[in-house]
């Protein structure tokens, strides 16, 4: 019963945004990139909703917009781990044992080593701010998260009958990897896939209150709150209302992974409900 | 254990002494930034004059808090007529903090260390014009310039023109050792640094012993700590949107001054469409400063039309230049040949200003057809990028030396600005030192560079201060950066 | 065991080395020169080259690495180009806030997730389980700088508590306590969420196991049971999360102690980015490294001492 719950509020709350993001491309209230300086840090009203920020631009609109950026940052960016990932982790299981199963996970330790926060910075010392960079900061860290759950989940497959009986047949390691060990783990790459895309988001957020990320004018989460941050004290609206749709994307994918886990693979519902 | 147990000891003390001592000797200020080292001579950063400049450190000349020059460790001076010699009478008696007296040869090592190849002072320029400097005198220095210039007596004043000591010029910047009435008691890196009182000090004593700079960079912070009265004063506060908070407050009083700061949307000027005049005018008709003003700094700073301080004397309104009007901006775009606009680039610094600002002023310039693509940088990115490599459209940032229109005569500079007509105006005026002459030559510098619209010239940074009733003696009006602690008292 | 040891050691040190190389090429192509940011707009170029002497960075990359390194291992770590002081100095300072920090933190999401995930795994289903899945899910979605503004708003602008930020020293321990109570809060609620799920998930687990069914068979009762033998057993995984998560709070302070001005390590990091200070970027960008490496190198024996299959992976 409760699983339903999970799996239905999670896909309520996360498509809730995804139709905000794609609605925002036709209609908003308010145009995002009108500046109206005399009608700066409004509460909240019926002709501001969530009120209105430093500049007087309508907080409402801009974080309609902002889950456009938030949504295809986490998306690309999990994209970028999984098609990385994958293919290492299906790689490494296949040579179990050798240099090459060595090198991938000792290349995995290595990037579990640095601190994702300090590499995002030094991303943006050295390239800049902007969505790309906050992709590849964000994809950087999805790699070798897929590249061990898929080891670890092939590596008890290779030893299953079935993979047995393509080995028998002549089947190469690369072909048994995805004709026979890719759509069994399938199942388990997807309900990954939506907790890393929650994280995805949150981490967005994270990069761009520090400044690495979408740049101005186009609105994004992080970034409101960065710009909120100095005027709490006077208008907490402002800093209020970015911070909320976070919350309420990230729990939203995370319900909705923890609902599809337990459709996915009743084995593990029987511990995590 | 050292550091906790340093720090225990060391705060323990201060604990003491602030519960023993006189309340009323003590100042805390906070400040946004905190200095890299605190050797003036060596670095650029406009923190470190804010701790040191007049307190641990002083030059021959200082400034006054109207930007008045007036003698400082030259008692007098005599300049002859030709205005390439000058000679300076130190004052007597004057000791460094490590119990050295000052003479003549103080001085000459102090410029020549300023001015040799390996020297890392940040200012160089200030003592280009310098032939020779000389002791004449165990307390008379004669320096003699390349040729006349007009603004010796006031480069000698700025921080970089400190006299330092042959045996501490090399530990300045970690231990420093000046003629001030305060040395350095205790740097507790990365939060504050507490200057006390010399108890040699070969002036008269001042009434502050004890003044503590507490680095608050985050603009919540800073209302919270000054909310709290955990500090006494901050200078530069950071955020205008509190202000009529304090205001309105009983226990503080605000004060709303000028910096040397001229905030400009700085323009490459050899960048295509950007080379042509028509399009820079253009581009300073589309701004509406008074939303600039409003939305960047909530109202407070001055609308400029040209280089310069407008409470300068010499000071020029040209704002009408530069009016807003965006039909005469489009008209001068298709005059150009770009009557669909263009698009350029828009680099802006850390600064809540030049942020704020920015994306205003991205606004405006869409309503006339010119796209702006805003990128945020942090200040080292900022420097590479737009200062060094001019790989830039258009830039917001305040330039807050004082007195700074010479910027318009280097070629090299980051504007790319090229105008042999100006190098000429500014030749004259160095070599000039009547002073209606001069403010003539100035006023024909800042209408030169107003014409040609060279940058678009938005307003004069303002300086605001928040402090606790009773504190006197701040400094309203920043002519350089200083907070000048002998000149503190609480009634 | 031994074997297993020193291949793992080898391949730490070699991983060292690589993540110490990483370092230093991308500080070698970070824009920006360090000289030229400490001497400002003015400066002429004559002057950016003699402080650029003076610092040692006009020698040859290769050279300069080596000397790191050398240095590294002599236990030097060269000079902070903007505070002129050694740059072991400043991270000694910074630790005195970012360890305490992290202890802080670790004591008090252990101290909220053990409570929890036990009742929650204990009364599995019940009302108390469901609030406890609840806020936990709540906890894991909240940026823990967005729930750190929001505290500053309540705690520090609204109530006046505390201090927004800022740290006092420790020259008051109790004052230095209250400076780091609204972080530690901040740092603590995701990783209390994590932990109490982990608990939880855990304790059930193991009381599926087939020893607990026989303790049960033998008279004890649930409560007994949970007691005396599941959570000995359960508290493996719980233990090396963390032990994880005390590296990770190390490193992830670095957002929150801006958030709340805290002169720490992440403060001292990112400031040192900003202002170019390589010399200090480097070494602790090493030393976080090393911290995070060392845990885990000690998890993956603590485990392999555990359960020996693990050694021949």
């Amino acid at each position: 019963m409760m699983r339903r719950a999970n799996l239905l509020a999670g896909a309520l709350l996360s498509g809730l945004f995804v139709l905000a993001a794609l609605a925002s491309f036709l209609w908003t209230p308010h145009d995002v990139t009108q500046i109206a300086v005399p009608m700066k840090l409004r509460p909240p009203s019926a002709e501001h909703w969530f009120g209105t920020d430093q500049l007087g631009r309508d907080i409402f609109s801009m974080v309609m917009v902002g889950a456009r950026i938030s949504i295809a940052v986490a998306i690309v960016a999990v994209g970028l781990g999984m098609i990385a990932g994958v293919p290492l982790g299906l790689a490494a299981a296949a040579r179990r044992g050798g240099w090459l199963d060595e090198l991938i996970m000792r290349g995995n330790d290595l990037v579990f080593a640095f601190p994702a926060i300090l590499v995002a910075i030094l991303i943006t010392a050295v390239f800049g701010p902007g969505a790309v960079n906050a992709i590849l900061a964000i994809g950087i860290f999805n790699i070798p998260v897929f590249a061990r759950l898929t080891r670890g989940a092939a590596l008890g497959l290779w030893t299953r009958e079935f993979c047995m009986a393509a080995r028998v047949a002549g089947k190469g390691a690369a072909r048994i990897s995805v004709e026979h060990i890719l759509p069994n783990i399938a199942s388990l790459l997807i309900v990954q896939g939506t907790i890393q895309f929650s994280l995805g988001i949150l981490a967005e957020a994270g990069l761009a209150y520090v400044g690495l990320g979408a740049q101005p004018p186009t609105p994004s989460w992080g970034r409101m709150l960065a710009e909120a941050q100095t005027l709490t004290a006077i208008a907490p609206h402002i800093a209020i209302f970015p911070g909320l749709a976070i919350v309420a994307m990230v729990l939203g994918l995370n319900l909705l992974g923890d609902g599809l886990r337990d459709l996915l693979d009743p084995r593990l519902s029987r511990v995590a409900a | 254990m050292r550091p906790p147990l340093r720090a225990m000891v060391l705060a323990g003390a201060l604990a003491l002494t602030a519960g023993m001592a006189n309340a009323q000797s003590s100042v805390r200020i906070g400040m946004q930034l905190e200095p890299p080292g605190l050797d003036p001579t060596a670095g650029a950063a406009q923190a470190i004059d804010s701790v040191v400049y007049g307190n641990i450190f002083q030059g021959l000349t200082r400034f006054t808090e109207t930007g008045a020059v007036v003698p400082a460790l030259a008692e007098s001076w005599t300049i002859s007529d030709d205005g390439r010699t000058y000679v300076f009478k130190l004052r007597e008696g004057v000791t460094f903090s490590d119990g050295t007296t000052l003479d003549a040869g103080d001085v000459v090592f102090s410029f020549t260390r300023a001015v040799a190849p390996d020297s890392q002072n940040a200012q160089k320029g200030l003592f280009a014009q310098i032939e020779k400097v000389e002791a004449t005198g165990p307390l008379e220095v004669t320096i003699t310039l390349k040729q006349p210039q007009g603004s010796f007596l006031f480069n000698m004043a700025w921080g970089d023109a400190s006299i330092v000591a042959p045996e501490s010029a090399a530990t300045n910047a970690t231990n420093p050792v000046g003629t001030g009435p305060y040395v350095l008691k205790d740097w507790i890196k990365g939060d504050r640094i507490i200057l006390t009182a010399r108890d040699d000090f070969w002036g008269e004593k001042p009434a502050i012993t004890e003044a503590t700079f507490q680095f608050i960079s985050d603009p919540t912070a800073a209302f919270a700590a000054m909310m709290a009265e955990d500090i006494d004063a901050f200078i530069g506060y950071p955020a205008p949107e509190n202000i009529p908070q304090f205001q309105a407050d009983p226990r503080f009083q605000v004060l709303i001054g000028n910096t040397e700061g001229e905030t400009i949307l700085a323009i490459n000027n050899r960048q295509p469409p950007l080379d042509d005049v028509r399009v820079r005018e253009a581009i300073a008709h589309a701004i509406d400063r008074k939303a600039v003003i409003e939305g960047a700094y909530y109202g407070y700073g001055t609308p400029i039309g040209t280089h310069f301080a407008p409470h300068n004397p010499a000071y020029v309104d040209l704002t009408h230049l530069s009016a807003y009007d965006p039909e005469r901006s489009r008209q001068l775009l298709a005059e150009a040949g770009y009557p669909q606009g263009f698009t350029t680039t828009l680099k802006l610094p850390p600064p809540s200003y030049a942020r704020r600002g920015g994306e205003i002023i991205a606004a405006q310039l869409a309503a006339v057809g010119i796209k702006v693509e805003i990128t945020n940088l942090e200040w080292a990115q900022w420097l590479d990028e737009v200062f060094k490599q001019r790989n830039y459209g258009l830039t917001i940032v305040s330039h807050t030396e004082p007195f700074d229109i010479g910027i318009y005569g280097r070629t090299d500079y980051y504007f790319n600005y090229d105008s042999p007509e100006f190098r000429a105006i500014m030749a004259e005026l160095d070599a000039t030192s009547d002073p209606e002459k001069r403010k003539a030559l100035l006023a024909r510098a800042q209408e030169h560079i107003a014409r040609d619209y060279v940058n678009a010239y938005l307003f004069q940074l303002p300086l605001l201060t928040v402090a606790r009733k009773g504190l006197k003696g701040l400094w309203a009006n920043a002519p350089a950066a200083a907070t000048i602690l002998a000149e503190l008292s609480w009634e | 065991m031994l074997r297993y040891s020193l291949t793992r050691l080898a391949s730490l040190t070699a991983s060292l080395l690589v993540a110490s190389l990483v370092i230093f090429l991308v500080l070698e192509v970070v824009p920006g020169d360090p000289a030229a940011f400490m001497l400002g707009l003015e400066a002429d170029p004559e002057t950016v080259a003699a402080l650029r002497r003076a610092l040692g960075l006009d020698a040859p990359a290769p050279v300069r690495y080596l000397d790191w390194l050398g240095g590294m291992l002599r236990g030097e770590f060269g000079l902070s180009y903007t505070y002129k002081v050694p740059v072991a100095e400043l991270i000694a300072d910074r630790l005195w806030i970012s360890l305490p920090l992290a202890l802080y933190a670790l004591a008090l999401s252990t101290l909220i997730a053990f409570p929890a995930g036990i009742v929650a795994a204990a009364r599995r289903g019940g009302p108390a389980d469901l609030a406890v899945m609840g806020t936990t899910q709540l906890g894991i979605a909240i940026p823990n700088f967005w729930f750190a503004m929001i505290l500053v708003l309540i705690f520090a602008i609204k109530l006046r508590l505390f201090s927004a930020g800022g740290f006092p020293g420790w020259g008051d321990p109790l004052a230095a306590m209250k400076a780091l109570t609204l972080p530690a809060i901040a740092l603590a609620l995701p990783q209390a969420s994590i932990l109490a799920r982990i608990m939880r998930s855990s304790l059930i687990e193991t009381l599926q196991e087939d020893y607990i069914r026989t303790a049960r068979a033998k008279g004890l009762t649930p409560a007994q049971a949970l007691w005396r033998h599941a959570l000995r057993n359960a508290l493996i995984p719980v233990l090396t999360i963390i032990g994880m998560q005390f590296s990770f709070l190390i490193a992830g302070a670095i957002i929150i102690e801006n958030v709340f001005f805290l002169p720490g390590l992440g403060r001292l990091v990112f400031q040192a980015i900003t202002q170019r200070d390589l010399m200090v970027v480097k070494n602790v960008a090493m030393l976080l490294v090393l911290a995070i490496t060392l845990v885990t190198f000690a998890v993956d024996l603590a485990y392999a001492a555990v359960d020996p299959r693990l050694r021949r992976r």
